[in-house]
């Protein structure tokens, strides 16, 4: 067919798939990102919060490799500090999310009718509102910070994670190996615990590393409008915002925090692409 | 009852309790505040009566269903209350502010579109090169945070190049010119992210639609591959990159919030921002309202394109 020359024939699967690289890649960048986050009191040249009047917003040179800031800091220690902050809100709002998405949708799933759609139409209101608007809101409620900022990020990605931990379940509800242990006399709890979730969790697995990836942006843009990790922390957001003021005079203290976000997120995608590959071949992470 | 005229009314009804939620959503922001709002708002060295005063104005000092129907009655009416910092009309003070997170909104929408949807059909008729190309735009306009990109163009267009303004808006009313300068770099920033997402999806559709044998069929026919694309497998897609662009819409709303700040844009993300830094929760209730409002309503009305566009979504939905 494609003889005659037109662009335009089906093409699947043109590639062979390669999972276990993309795991192994991702997670190699992201341990080295980690260590450098919780080694940042020995890796840092410079403590986060000592201002060198006399290097305000230096170039980068062989003292201060990422340059220094408006108020003379080290951006490079502020970014292996700022790091820690960042890795921090976003994975621990996403296990905070997991924890609770993880039972809510394998009991929907598990038990379906009155249950999932109780649970399922509670889970929709939370979608009412764009994420980054949800977010907002929350913080206006309960007042900047990091703690806020972590649980308001969970709660955006609950419906997500619980609606792919629901059609997982209902799927393997459905397996005769389900109905079978029941039959054994098996009580709801063990079949959900040994036979349910471990076999429904990978696509949850996945959607959560992909969530991980936003949710280092979310945090960021938070932190950036004064709405997350609050100083003297030093936060990738916050960092960028302190430097708005003088991007074009010193660049640097805007390029590095971003770079640093920006091959974090990179981390948590490539780990997100490799896991859907091997875990949730039929796609059921969104 | 079927029909096209079915489906139009029963997606407006599903439409009504989901604005109603969020109508009590964000009325109870106010009451949500741990501890007294009205002390918050107003510092612990206010006097009681200053704070018994500012309740009794709020309404705070009411049953909480009393208080719901009157605020809402009053939305209705296109009452939103008083800035409590200016004192000015909250009516007012969005009917100044919606247009410019609209304008910014908007016209990013349009390039990502206008980007990303021919991008998407090549990515997916392309060659090789064609392919590596679109992926590593996908890959980058998705993993970069819009924000961060905003400031990496300001650098470049305002620092280096020194072509456009960093930051500032005039309206466009008063100087189209320099209304259109100053959007610029916050337009090209958010509509990025979004052409990357508009190509993944238009990519994808098209693919799958190419995959069909009804192409098959057509390309046995003789039909040009341009036609083929163009007449059919894009018509085909149709449906789903509206979906895309319908979800994305609040996507982008929300990464206007964060922009107009980035920029200095007047809009209603800055207007919440700051309400939220003064404690000033009506501001944010009628900005949070406005926003989610025009949310809820484009996700309708990409529905009903959708629906439009592939009259089996709304017979199956009727």
């Amino acid at each position: 067919m494609t003889t005659l020359g037109l662009p335009a024939a089906p093409r699947r699967a043109p590639r062979p798939r390669r999972p276990g690289r993309l795991i192994l890649l991702g997670l190699l960048a992201l341990l080295l990102l980690a260590a450098a986050a919780a080694a940042a009191p020995w890796l840092a040249p410079w403590d986060p919060e000592e201002m060198d009047v006399i290097g305000v917003m230096g170039p980068p040179s062989a003292a201060h490799p990422f340059g220094s800031d408006v108020m003379g800091r080290d951006v490079l220690s502020r970014v292996l500090f700022a790091l820690r902050a960042s890795l921090l809100v976003s994975t621990s709002a996403v296990l905070l999310s997991l924890l609770v998405a993880i039972p809510l949708g394998l009991v929907a799933g598990y038990f379906g009718r009155w249950v999932d759609g109780a649970i399922s139409r509670a889970l929709d209101m939370i979608l009412v509102l764009p994420a980054m608007l949800l977010a907002i809101t929350f913080i206006a409620i309960l007042g900047p910070g990091s703690t806020v900022a972590a649980l308001a990020i969970a709660v955006i990605y609950l419906p997500i994670l619980a609606r792919v931990m629901r059609t997982g379940a209902l799927v393997v509800t459905r397996n005769d190996y389900v109905l079978g242990a029941r039959a054994r006399g098996a009580s709801h709890l063990r079949v959900l615990l040994t036979h349910v979730l471990p076999n429904a969790l990978g696509p949850v697995i996945v959607q959560a590393s992909i969530l991980a990836a936003f949710a280092l942006q979310l945090e960021a843009g938070l932190s950036f409008l004064g709405l997350g990790v609050q100083p003297p922390t030093p936060s990738l957001g916050s960092m960028l915002a302190d430097g708005r003021d003088v991007l074009t005079q010193a660049p640097w203290v805007e390029i590095f925090p971003g770079l640093a976000i920006v091959a974090a997120v990179l981390a948590f995608t490539v780990l997100g692409e490799g896991l859907r590959q091997a875990f949730d071949p039929e796609g059921v992470a969104e | 009852m079927s029909g096209p005229l079915a489906f139009v009314l029963r997606r407006v009804l599903v439409t009504l309790p989901v604005l109603l939620a969020m109508s009590v959503l964000v009325f109870l922001i106010i009451h949500l505040v741990p501890g007294d709002p009205v002390r918050t708002m107003l510092g612990f060295r206010a006097t009681d009566a200053t704070v018994a005063e500012m309740r009794h104005q709020l309404g705070l000092d009411r049953p909480l269903l009393d208080q719901y129907v009157s605020w809402l009655s009053g939305v209705l009416r296109g009452d939103l209350g008083t800035d409590l910092v200016s004192h000015a009309s909250l009516s007012e003070l969005l009917a100044q502010r919606l247009p410019v997170t609209f304008e910014l909104a908007g016209l990013s929408m349009l390039l990502a579109v206008l980007v990303g949807v021919p991008l998407g059909v090549r990515a997916a008729t392309g060659g090789r090169w064609t392919r590596r190309l679109t992926e590593g735009f996908v890959v980058l306009g998705v993993s970069v945070p819009d924000f961060w990109l905003g400031i990496m163009l300001v650098i470049l267009f305002a620092g280096l190049l020194a072509w456009l303004p960093p930051s500032g808006h005039v309206a466009f009313s008063d100087d189209p010119v320099g209304n259109l300068r100053y959007m610029a770099l916050p337009v090209l920033t958010l509509a990025t992210g979004e052409a990357a997402y508009i190509l993944r999806t238009t990519r994808s559709a098209v693919e799958s639609v190419l995959g069909r044998p009804f192409v098959t069929f057509l390309r046995a026919k003789g039909l040009s591959p341009r036609r083929i694309v163009q007449g059919h497998a894009l018509r085909n897609a149709g449906p789903a990159i509206v979906t895309v662009i319908g979800i994305q819409v609040g996507v982008l709303l929300g990464g206007a919030i964060v922009i107009e700040q980035l920029f200095g844009l007047p809009g209603v993300g800055k207007l919440i921002v700051t309400g939220i830094t003064q404690r000033n929760y009506p501001v944010v209730q009628a900005g949070v309202l406005a926003i989610a409002t025009a949310f809820i309503l484009v996700s309708l009305l990409t529905d009903l394109i959708v629906g439009w566009l592939d009259p089996r979504v709304a017979d199956a939905a009727s």
